[in-house]
């Protein structure tokens, strides 16, 4: 299967998603998604970081600058109230749509 | 929405941090990302190169994720920068813009500036606004007077301040005009008479010593001391401590300086300072007459102070009214004069005392000009108007320029509210410049404003400066005057459609009917504007030279009015005084270049009024007032009055003789109707010092002004215009002044006689100290407030005029050329020259049309409120309101005469040619 191209817009979703399961900063962010899509969705590293600061300006996620191991300054980044709130919605519209996609597309068979 | 806003803070608060935060970010995201492939295996310079590479770039992320975090205020700064580089580009529009904003700007704000000084401000002491002025709201029109500022007696004073409930503490005051030293050395100096608790209920401080108080301040004190204020102290002793226990010498007494007064207060008068404050209690040693028993302090009749409190917490100004007019009866009926007709007792009684705001202090300034600085603030405010048109058609026909630009950015992208935004910052930028340039400017020409209004005889000082209100306003119409000329051509610009833009541009010309028609109205409403202010610039030049050049009823040049101020001669009894006053007369007389010389009680057109009460035996018993004037021989043939009828006063005319007067023509017509004057008698009523007299009419000299260019009001069922005005010889006065002047008429220049005239009268007695003054000069500088107003308002017409030729020129001229195929076309059909021109011109004749038909009823609407500042023509006289038009009109002709000109002259084949 060739690798999906992100499809735009999603992004936000995916990250919020990841940030659900705990804080982590954006390399994390960037590994655990293609981890749990099995490198079936690559991202493009370059547009995840104005992303997550996207998400910040609009009060989604927040972000802490924090020292961690071996002394390396790195920001962690957690999803606020708003940002779940989001996250529940945009799951349900993208199930939905993937529901009436699925069906149109066995249809089609 | 709330989280959103704080995010938005943050990022303002902290966009260097989040900058420095960034780079950190991205390059821990780099160092991981090298581990992670180094733990697989990677070496070290391919590991590097595939983290960048999925990175997109370490420089190009930066920047995307920079521009996340930019916010309106970075946007806003790159705006204005860009506005900066394109005003630079252009440095003639820009220098054109920013100047003609700070002329306008600044004249308003200069306007502005006194208006503030005299109406807004409060007075610098601690919780002005608890300030109350008390006053009597009914005629109190008998007695003496020391000024404008002159409410009540002292008698009354002390019953005011004893039944009061209202104040937490009371004050009274008056104006004294103070002569220090002696002799020809002697100068005169703003005096105020304090009571004891003046500087202690408004909260002023010393700078220096002690200020006077409740102690200083009692019946019999020696007055021997004085405060003076940190100016006087300045100019007087160098701000020296030594001022403190220094003796002055006022009114030929020796007094202690005591004490200095904080800088910030200057009195209680906006639009003058005191210099030297005295215990109200020394009055009853001041200059006086020496026959009076009576001293200030006890004289019932005499009206020199102003009573003032500061209100309790609880009670309200209505309250306090309530208050003094319930304890005005009684406090009346104790205070009765005596020796004056019952009628005017009655009226006395009558008085009622009220309370009025006094924040802001009182002014005889401020009730001068009050009107005249809001006209003239009104008249600055139009002639911005119009600059605001002028530089709206100049950036439209700039937007038009640039519409190619525009055009290109929004096929790139641009949104066009981004477009819209950068315009309005690109005219907030001019506004802004014009208001920095406008602000110095403001403040120079304040002065000189200022300077119009303080002559020698009427000193008028007020405190200019940058204060928040001033700033304010300025930017308040900076903004103001951005929206007015920036914001349409930005809406018109935002709205082109790049497609018709570009295709248009190559033709050089864009001719948008929409577009010309906006300009068009703005030209009308530019004309009807300055209609407005063409009338007023001749309403009010015309007022000024209908003031100068008034009827008089004297002949002023040539005329010096002499007077003595110190108290030297006060020792001489009465019946030498008129003695003395006839030697000094033919003193005058003997010296070269003088040709008549005349002792008098009143030199007209100086201020203060004298007058007595009186009947007419012979009509009715009704008591009437008038004016009365005491003169001695030779006083009509010195002044230049015409005499009518029956005989002047002679040296026979003296006490032992019977009494006699020469009424003028007003007095003739308001109180002798039907009666032959000469013969004629004329009773003065009783009053302190003036025994009941019975006068014959001897004759009958023509009207003058009394006190005022303007209309006097003349106590009688009559016209006001010229008052009726009884003189009485001046050796028949039973109570003459000490200090009477002297008036003469030289042929010579007045500078040159001053040293002999001083000479002369030191030969009689070498304490005295003269005031010699040209008459003619006085009522020059009488005039200035309204030469001022005439210069300026003068100055707007002119400006308004330009304004408007040069926007009318704009707008035919592009008509005109939008027109050239057109006119080609015409030509080579056999029109002729002339129907060109007249096609041109009839262009400019409908805009100026409509303009002025518009303007007419702007006019008188706007004119109306001028009225009371006018003299001798009303604001919608019908000769003026026709130049004004005329004057437009022949602009308008001017404006249109070089492009119909141009026109005419348009060569059909070059015309179709350029198609």
């Amino acid at each position: 299967m060739n690798k999906t191209q992100l499809l735009q817009g999603t992004l936000d979703l995916l990250i919020l998603r990841i940030l659900d399961l705990g804080p982590n900063h954006g390399w994390g962010i960037s590994s655990r998604l293609q981890q749990i899509s099995q490198d079936g969705l690559k991202t493009s590293q370059g547009s995840l970081y104005p992303a997550l600061h996207r998400l910040e300006m609009r009060g989604e996620v927040r972000s802490e600058m924090t020292t961690s191991e071996n002394n390396r300054r790195a920001r962690v980044y957690t999803i606020t109230r708003t940002g779940r709130k989001r996250l529940n919605q945009e799951t349900e519209t993208w199930e939905a749509f993937a529901l009436s996609m699925r069906r149109v597309l066995e249809e089609g068979q | 929405m709330i989280a959103r806003l704080f995010a938005t803070l943050r990022g303002l608060l902290g966009r260097r941090r989040i900058e420095g935060e960034i780079d950190e970010e991205l390059r821990d995201h780099l160092e991981r990302e090298i581990e992670a492939h180094r733990s697989r295996g990677v070496a070290a310079e391919e590991a590097r190169r595939l983290a960048l590479r999925d990175l997109g770039g370490l420089a190009q992320t930066t920047e995307s994720t920079r521009a996340v975090r930019a916010t309106w205020l970075d946007t806003v700064s790159r705006d204005i920068g860009y506005a900066a580089r394109v005003l630079r580009r252009s440095p003639i529009f820009a220098t054109v813009a920013v100047l003609s904003l700070a002329l306008g700007i600044g004249a308003n704000a200069a306007i502005f500036q006194l208006v503030d000084a005299v109406r807004l401000r409060s007075l610098p002491v601690p919780n002005a606004h608890e300030l109350v002025d008390v006053r009597p709201s009914g005629t109190q029109a008998f007695g003496t007077y020391e000024g404008v500022n002159s409410r009540a007696t002292y008698p009354l004073w002390e019953q005011i301040r004893t039944h009061q409930t209202a104040f937490t503490g009371m004050f009274a005051w008056g104006d004294i005009r103070l002569l220090i030293g002696r002799g020809a050395a002697a100068r005169r100096a703003d005096g105020l008479w304090v009571s004891g608790d003046f500087f202690r209920v408004l909260g002023v401080t010393a700078v220096r010593g002690r200020l006077i108080e409740a102690s200083d301040d009692y019946r019999g004190c020696a007055g021997g001391s004085a405060i003076i204020s940190h100016a006087f102290w300045q100019r007087h002793f160098g701000g020296a401590d030594a001022a403190i226990g220094s003796t002055l010498t006022i009114f030929d007494r020796p007094v202690t300086v005591i004490g200095v007064t904080d800088a910030s207060f200057t009195g209680l008068e906006v639009g003058r300072s005191f210099e030297i404050a005295l215990p109200v209690c020394a009055a009853a040693a001041g200059p006086r007459r020496d026959e009076d028993v009576v001293t200030a302090l006890d004289r019932r009749d005499h009206w020199w102070l102003t009573v003032m409190g500061r209100l309790k917490p609880d009670w309200t100004i209505e309250r306090a009214s309530e208050q003094m007019r319930a304890i005005s009866p009684g406090i009346l009926q104790a205070t009765q004069p005596s020796g004056y007709p019952a009628a005017l007792m009655q009226a006395y009684r009558n008085i009622t005392f009220s309370a009025f705001p006094a924040a802001q202090g009182v002014s005889q300034v401020r009730d001068a000009h009050d009107r005249s600085l809001l006209m003239l603030l009104g008249l600055t405010g139009l002639v911005l108007l119009i600059t605001c048109g002028n530089l709206a058609t100049l950036m439209l026909a700039r937007a038009g320029a640039r519409e190619r630009e525009m055009a290109i950015r929004v096929a790139i992208g641009a949104s066009r509210p981004r477009i819209a935004a950068q315009l309005v910052i690109e005219s907030l930028l001019v506004a802004g410049a014009g208001a920095v340039l406008a602000l110095p400017m403001a403040l120079v020409s304040a002065r000189a404003l200022v300077g119009f209004l303080d002559v020698a005889d009427n000193p008028v000082t007020l405190t200019l400066g940058v204060d928040w209100r001033l700033v304010t306003f300025v930017g308040g119409i900076a903004v103001l005057t951005t929206v007015l000329f920036g914001l349409l051509p930005a809406l018109r610009v935002s709205t082109v459609d790049p497609i018709v833009a570009m295709r248009q541009a190559s033709r050089g010309l864009t001719a948008d009917p929409r577009h010309a028609l906006f300009q068009r109205a703005l030209v009308v409403g530019q004309i009807a504007v300055s209609l407005v202010l063409v009338m007023a610039a001749l309403l009010f030049v015309r007022t000024f030279r209908n003031l100068a050049t008034v009827d008089l009823g004297f002949e002023p040049s040539g005329l010096v009015a002499i007077s003595f101020l110190d108290l030297a001669s006060q020792a001489l009894p009465v019946e030498q005084r008129v003695v003395f006053q006839r030697r000094l007369t033919e003193e005058m007389r003997s010296i070269p270049g003088i040709v008549a010389a005349a002792s008098s009680s009143k030199i007209p057109m100086q201020r203060g009024v004298w007058s007595h009460f009186f009947t007419v035996p012979d009509a009715d018993a009704s008591q009437k007032a008038a004016r009365f004037t005491y003169v001695g021989p030779g006083y009509f043939e010195t002044m230049g009055i015409r005499r009518l009828a029956g005989r002047a006063f002679t040296d026979r005319d003296d006490s032992a003789g019977r009494p006699v007067l020469i009424v003028n023509e007003s007095f003739v017509r308001a109180h002798l109707r039907q009666r032959n004057p000469i013969g004629a008698t004329v009773r003065r009523l009783a009053e302190p010092g003036y025994p009941e007299t019975l006068f014959e009419i001897v004759g009958v000299v023509a009207n003058i002004k009394y006190e005022d260019f303007r209309d006097e009001s003349c106590w009688c069922d009559g016209p006001d215009g010229m008052p009726p005005i009884a003189y009485v010889p001046l050796a028949q006065d039973p109570n003459p002044f000490p200090w009477a002047s002297i008036v003469v008429r030289t042929d010579v220049s007045i500078a040159a006689l001053t040293d002999a005239i001083i000479r002369r009268v030191g030969r009689l007695n070498p304490a005295i100290t003269v005031g010699i003054m040209d008459v003619a000069e006085q009522l020059q500088d009488r005039l200035s407030p309204e030469r001022m107003v005439a210069w300026l308002a003068g100055a707007f017409g002119v400006l308004a005029v330009v304004l408007v030729t040069v926007g009318l020129y704009g707008i035919i001229a592009y008509r005109a050329v939008s027109r050239r195929n057109e006119i080609g076309i015409r030509l080579s059909l056999g029109a002729t020259r002339t129907h060109i021109v007249l096609l041109v011109l009839r262009d400019s004749l409908l805009l100026l049309t409509i303009g002025l038909a518009i303007g007419l009823p702007l006019t008188s609407a706007t004119l109306r409120g001028a009225e009371a500042l006018l003299f001798g023509l009303s604001p919608t006289d019908v000769p003026m309101l026709v130049a004004a038009a005329v004057l437009l009109a022949a602009s308008a002709a001017a404006a249109g005469s070089v492009p119909a000109w141009r026109a005419a002259r348009t060569q059909p084949d070059i015309a179709l040619r350029s198609e």
